[in-house]
């Protein structure tokens, strides 16, 4: 069960030719899937396409009715490899993942994919994880698409292109044999935009067609000697193939002025923002018109020659705008200009940041250094001069640096890892610090403040990978070593870490501490089903205990922990651990269910509860601000957004004390620290009981008038004072 | 070329409408979002908006962007940007303080464009949590900023008249947005926006209307609720004529400290009996006789707070008598809004240490138990685990409440014994320093902050403070020119709040060493 639900924007998936759609991103590109009469898609989460599989997997009803095949892959090499399914026959198949991070996992498949050739449109949508938001290291994909030679395209983050170029792309893919990648930056796949659609398409032969009559072909297997002749057709045919279906199909666009002596060759997705720092220099209306000519690059890999020489003819300069580095394409354009001999001065880096996210701010510096040095005239005298100093040099702005603290995104209210990780600092009280070695999910955020744990991240699902070489030599095992620990959530578990990290482990008699946390779902990526979910979908099967799967590979120590909550326990079960004489692998599977998906499910059924006159139990946890004395060592042991300080309200305390807000969803985190940690009394629960029957009520009524009579005679005999 | 360009394009619309929403993951910007694009939508704009999934909903800031622009009359479509760029943004929508200050550190509020829509409330990040002391920012240099970089500025607590309305804030923003008249759309048609969304639309018009009529000053601002200390006058009478004695002596000690005085005296009968607050009145009367004649009567207000803190010290009579009050019953059955027979059961999470129990014993028996330890081997078992005491239960209360009556044994306790020693010691240093000087005294007098928590925590502020009061103990000895110890131990206990572990205050100390000390 997804984080986001689309069921009701997926009933747009269905409107037919000339009607107007309206909305996201990742549904455009939905939709334009089915206007292409895909056959098959798959794909793995993250951000920033997890909602284009959520969006697939609520619209499952739509594509089984279009004999559209939908997989939620286990990793992205699943998914790429899962586009064999276009080789031998003439089935359109589209996967997805978050790119870089999730095209390194895939290439092994795609470099397979690609030597060999596809007889369907092959076409793998990347959310290019780049700049502002991204939660990943900074890289491009256009690697990936050199290396193995396959197109790259680049729309321009408008939906009617975006929804052209899949389109488009499936054709390509098929005029040149070659697979496809498309690649949308983070913002575009959350852009809200119209296009007018078309009829949704059924494959041409649907995947049961296929399997009922398998073919073959010798020479689109990779093995030597086909490997060869397979690298010369890439070389030969399917790059000339591409290059012609490119040009005559004028994927890329040009905005020429004929008489205009300096140009801008721009990758499609970064021309809404080169438009707008254009506009900013006057040179361009809000409609695009503008006076300089433009060469939008909507397929960045191949570079087209003849389309750069074109462009380029005649002119005194053309500025290069790609984003990150390498320069991939400008070193490309220099080879192009040098070997036709043009001369034509060829700006990029020289004029723009050499990595980081093309911003307005950051083209319209760019775009001004350009024009003064080559094209004064352009300019009128306000565009020219960098005008006054921006506002964040102004004092009165810059004091700021100091006040406004920074707020990484971290656990949510009542998450089940905070107490993992509150456990964890507990036990490095006792037995001091230990190396830890993080992986890719939400426990990474543990690495922040208040727990500040976690050394390195090395991949999904590979954190005990990361930690193995510690384990030394297996046999000096006797002597006394301090063991590492590891982390890993279930998602990168199921995706990579049950081969790579736990069999590894058992192979290599690795003696280290595993903690996997196994939250039900893929929750970092916005709360998918997983092998070992606890829900049961119709069209996966769940319910696969991940202990099961380890104690399969050859793990003899397993603790399962089910409820993460219980910080004692947690903090016993790791001290264990950490210390026993047993030898090999030691794993920990603390299991509790993704707070935010527990939520999604559980609040409807209350409110329903309540409304039928059900009894329904309300928990919230509070802070005696009498009992605190402010030293916040319980927020530091938790650092839940519902945890915060208030002024004390009382002069003799001159720190804030901690305070509980009305977001508390009950976990029990704070209670089970205070007591764990032995850090005070302050901490209660109360749980207030709505349509209670009628004999609870008396029991009730009964109890708290003796309470209330023991108290009364208590304050008659000593006095109250403050 | 370029002016031609520009005289054409005065027939339509030269620039979009750029609006930033700078929220914290979580806090409904996304349904802002929505609301703002399909108003826009309905009055025949073309909008777009972008925001960035994935981990920015998990409390973190996070920045959606929308432009609008009007339809053009001749079809063609806008090319909208996918960022705020500084100096280009019309409506900046802050969704709480410090994230409209990140708005304009980024430069997105600029004085030609920009109305500045910022919800007053604060949501304080883990870095202002976690201080050992008050790590709170002050706000004041976001209002400041404001009200220089805003075109226009509209600040007040969206999210407390969220809450009154039982909605969302990003009802309220609506609401405020609506009637900022930053946009050119009729009221109405926000309101449709919210009533096309189809979810919550009730509660959200309510907020909605909250928010407008507290933009247009329709609503008036909420007086500031009156501090609960000032509310009552000090040193008003209590009924008890022992008590109210001691309240008219205090009236006589420097006005300046009243308020603390009250507090004071209220806090140590309370912990103990009148008696006790006579003792705790003597103290401070000592100091206050030495108060300077002219300024904040500090040393009485610090001698006054923390006497009191040092006399009414945290142990489990005090916890057990604060948490089987009436007034506490009352107060939690408020803050879950239950109604009067409504069940509500309350779960302490008890931790006591052997160390605690044992404190409350006679100091002979209690020394005897410690020394031998004998103490841990009897009580060690049942106080290895945590309790869940449910003071609901006639059962727990009774046995809390037993407790909260061994205070009348107190004096004779262990801890007690400690206690007051501790306090001696202190204010033997403190009497020293003021003899070499006022604000050496007065800074030696507000260390007493450094003792604070419960078990382990109180453990470790208590070795701080040692630490600390060693070093006044050797300023006292040797004393250094004038003000300079009363620098001094401020930089120590200032470094002793900074972290828990005492990593500061170590530095300092190394630093006092060879500074103070060469």
């Amino acid at each position: 069960m997804a984080e986001r639900s689309f069921a009701l924007e997926v009933q747009d998936l269905r409107i037919g030719a000339g009607e107007t759609f309206r909305g996201e991103g990742i549904l455009a590109i939905t939709k334009a899937l089915l206007q292409s009469g895909v056959g098959y898609v798959a794909g793995y989460q993250g951000a920033p396409i997890s909602h284009l599989m959520d969006v697939l997997s609520d619209a499952q009803d739509l594509l089984a009715e279009l004999d559209v095949h939908f997989e939620s892959s286990a990793s992205e090499a699943t998914a790429a490899a899962t586009l064999a399914a276009s080789v031998m026959y003439p089935i359109r198949g589209a996967v997805t993942w978050k790119s870089t991070a999730g095209t390194n996992v895939a290439s092994d498949a795609l470099s397979n994919l690609s030597s060999g050739g596809v007889k369907g449109g092959a076409l793998i949508i990347i959310g290019e994880d780049y700049g502002e938001g991204s939660s990943i290291m900074q890289e491009r994909s256009y690697a990936f698409a050199m290396k193995s030679q396959m197109w790259l395209l680049d729309p321009r983050p408008s939906l009617p292109c975006i929804v052209d170029m899949v389109e488009k792309g499936f054709e390509l893919s098929e005029a040149s044999s070659t697979p496809v990648m498309l690649q949308v930056r983070i913002r575009s796949c959350h852009l809200h935009g119209t296009f007018v659609a078309r009829d949704n398409r059924r494959p041409i032969m649907t995947l049961d067609e296929a399997t009922r009559s398998p073919r073959r072909d010798l020479s689109r297997i990779v093995l030597p000697p086909a490997a060869y002749v397979q690298e010369a057709e890439k070389l030969e045919q399917r790059w000339p193939a591409a290059v012609q279906y490119i040009r005559e199909h004028r994927l890329n666009e040009f905005f020429d002025q004929p008489d205009a002596d300096v140009g801008l060759i721009l990758l499609g997705g970064l021309y809404n923002n080169t438009l707008r720092a254009l506009m900013r220099l006057g040179l361009a209306d809000l409609y695009g018109k503008t006076d300089i000519p433009l060469y939008v690059m909507n397929v960045a890999y191949p570079v087209i020659d003849d389309e750069v020489v074109e462009f380029c003819r005649g002119k005194k300069s053309v500025l290069v705008i790609e984003e990150g580095q390498p320069d991939y394409i400008e070193q490309a354009i220099g080879r192009i200009l040098h070997r036709a001999r043009i001369d034509c001065t060829l700006h990029g880096k020289d004029m723009l940041p050499m990595g980081g996210e093309y911003t307005v701010g950051v083209l319209t510096d760019g775009l001004r250094n350009l024009f003064v040095a080559d094209a004064p005239d352009l300019l009128d005298g306000t565009a020219r001069a960098t005008n006054q100093p921006p506002i964040t040099c102004t004092p009165q702005i810059a004091a700021l640096k100091d006040s406004v603290p920074a707020r990484p995104a971290g656990f949510c209210t009542g998450c089940p890892e905070r107490p993992i990780f509150a456990a964890m600092k507990l036990v490095e009280k006792e037995l001091g610090p230990h190396h830890i070695a993080s992986d890719i999910g939400c426990h990474l955020f543990s690495i922040l403040p208040p727990f500040n744990l976690g050394a390195t991240t090395m991949g999904y699902g590979l954190a005990p990978a990361s930690a193995s070489a510690f384990s030394g030599d297996s046999r000096r095992k006797e002597r006394e070593r301090k063991r590492t620990i590891a982390v890993m959530g279930d998602g990168g578990f199921w995706h990579n870490g049950l081969t790579s990290g736990i069999g590894n482990a058992v192979f290599n008699k690795n003696d280290d501490v595993t903690i996997i946390v196994d939250n039900y779902y893929s929750a970092a990526t916005g709360g998918q089903d997983i092998p070992s979910s606890r829900s049961t979908p119709a069209s996966r099967s769940t319910h696969h205990p991940i202990s099961r799967a380890i104690k399969g590979v050859g793990v003899k120590w397993v603790r399962e922990i089910d409820h993460t909550y219980d910080v004692g326990r947690m903090r016993e079960v790791l001290n264990e651990a950490l210390t026993t004489r047993e030898s090999g692998p030691k794993v920990i599977v603390a299991s509790s269910e993704c707070m935010l998906n527990r939520q999604r499910r559980e609040k409807p059924l209350k409110r329903k509860a309540l409304k039928d006159g059900k009894r329904v139990v309300t928990q919230r946890f509070g802070v005696d601000e009498d009992v605190c004395t402010g030293d916040h060592e319980c927020i530091r042991l938790s650092g839940c957004p519902s945890l915060s300080v208030k002024p004390s309200g009382d002069p003799l305390k001159e720190d804030p004390v901690a305070s509980i807000d009305q977001s508390c969803v009950a976990c029990g985190n704070c209670g089970e620290v205070a007591d764990a940690a032995v850090l005070c009394p302050s901490f209660y629960r109360a749980d207030a009981v709505v349509n209670a029957a009628r004999s609870e009520r008396w029991k009730h009524r009964i109890r708290s008038a003796l309470i209330a009579s023991v108290q009364r005679w208590r304050e008659a005999r000593r006095p109250v004072f403050s | 070329m370029t002016v031609l360009l520009r005289e054409n394009s005065a027939a339509v619309a030269t620039k979009p409408i750029s609006i930033a929403v700078c929220a914290m993951g979580g806090q409904g910007g996304g349904v802002l979002v929505s609301w703002i694009v399909s108003l826009a939508e309905q009055c025949g704009w073309i909008a777009q908006s972008t925001s960035v999934p994935g981990v920015a909903q998990r409390t973190g800031a996070t920045i959606y962007y929308i432009e609008i622009a009007p339809a053009d009359p001749a079809g063609r479509m806008p090319v909208l940007a996918l960022l705020p760029t500084p100096g280009e943004v019309d409506i900046v929508l802050g969704a709480e303080l410090m994230e409209g200050g990140r708005a304009m550190l980024r430069g997105l509020v600029t004085p030609e464009r920009t109305t500045l829509l910022v919800s007053t409330h604060r949501s304080y990040a883990v870095e202002e949590r976690i201080n050992p002391g008050d790590g709170r920012i002050d706000p004041a240099p976001v209002y400041d900023a404001a009200a220089f970089a805003a075109k226009k500025v509209i600040a007040f607590d969206m999210e407390q008249v969220a809450k009154e309305a039982r909605s969302v804030i990003s009802a309220v923003m609506l609401g405020a947005l609506a009637a900022s008249n930053a946009l050119p759309f009729p009221r109405k048609a926000f309101e449709d926006a919210i009533r096309n969304g189809g979810i919550g639309v009730k509660p959200s018009l309510a907020a909605f209307d909250r928010g407008f009529a507290r933009t247009t000053g329709d609503m008036p601002e909420p007086a500031h609720p009156v501090a609960v200390e000032q509310a009552v006058a000090p040193f008003s009478p209590s009924g008890v004529a022992a008590f109210d004695a001691l309240l008219h002596a205090a009236a006589g000690l420097p006005s300046g400290a009243a308020t603390m005085l009250d507090a004071g005296l209220r806090r140590v009968a309370d912990f103990q009996d009148v008696a006790y607050a006579d003792a705790y009145l003597a103290l401070v009367r000592e100091f206050a006789l030495k108060e300077r004649a002219q300024g904040m009567p500090e040393l009485t207000i610090e001698a006054a707070r923390h006497i009191a803190n040092a006399m009414a010290y945290d142990d489990v009579i005090r916890v057990a008598d604060l948490k089987t009050r009436r007034t506490r019953f009352s107060r939690i059955a408020a803050e879950m809004g239950v109604a009067a027979g409504q069940p509500l059961s309350i779960t302490e999470f008890m931790h006591p240490r052997v160390e605690e129990v044992l404190g409350l014993l006679p100091s002979g028996l209690a020394l005897m138990l410690e020394k031998t330890g004998l103490g841990r081997l009897l009580m060690g078992r049942f106080l290895r685990r945590g309790w869940r005491v449910r003071t609901d239960r006639l059962r727990w209360f009774v046995l809390l409440s037993i407790t909260a009556e061994l205070y009348r044994l107190r004096p004779v306790s262990l801890r007690h014994k400690r206690e007051m020693r501790h306090r001696d010691e202190w204010l033997d240093l403190t009497r020293a320093a003021l003899e070499q000087d006022y604000d050496f005294g007065v800074e030696v007098l507000r260390c007493r902050r450094l003792v604070k928590g419960y078990s382990d925590t109180h453990a470790r502020g208590l070795s701080k403070f040692d630490r600390v009061m060693t070093a006044v103990g050797v300023m006292v000895d040797r004393p250094l020119l004038q003000g300079r110890a009363a620098v001094w131990t401020r930089l120590l206990r200032e470094a002793a709040l900074k972290d828990p572990e005492g990593t500061a205050l170590e530095a300092a100390l190394a630093r006092f060493q060879r500074g103070a000390m060469a």
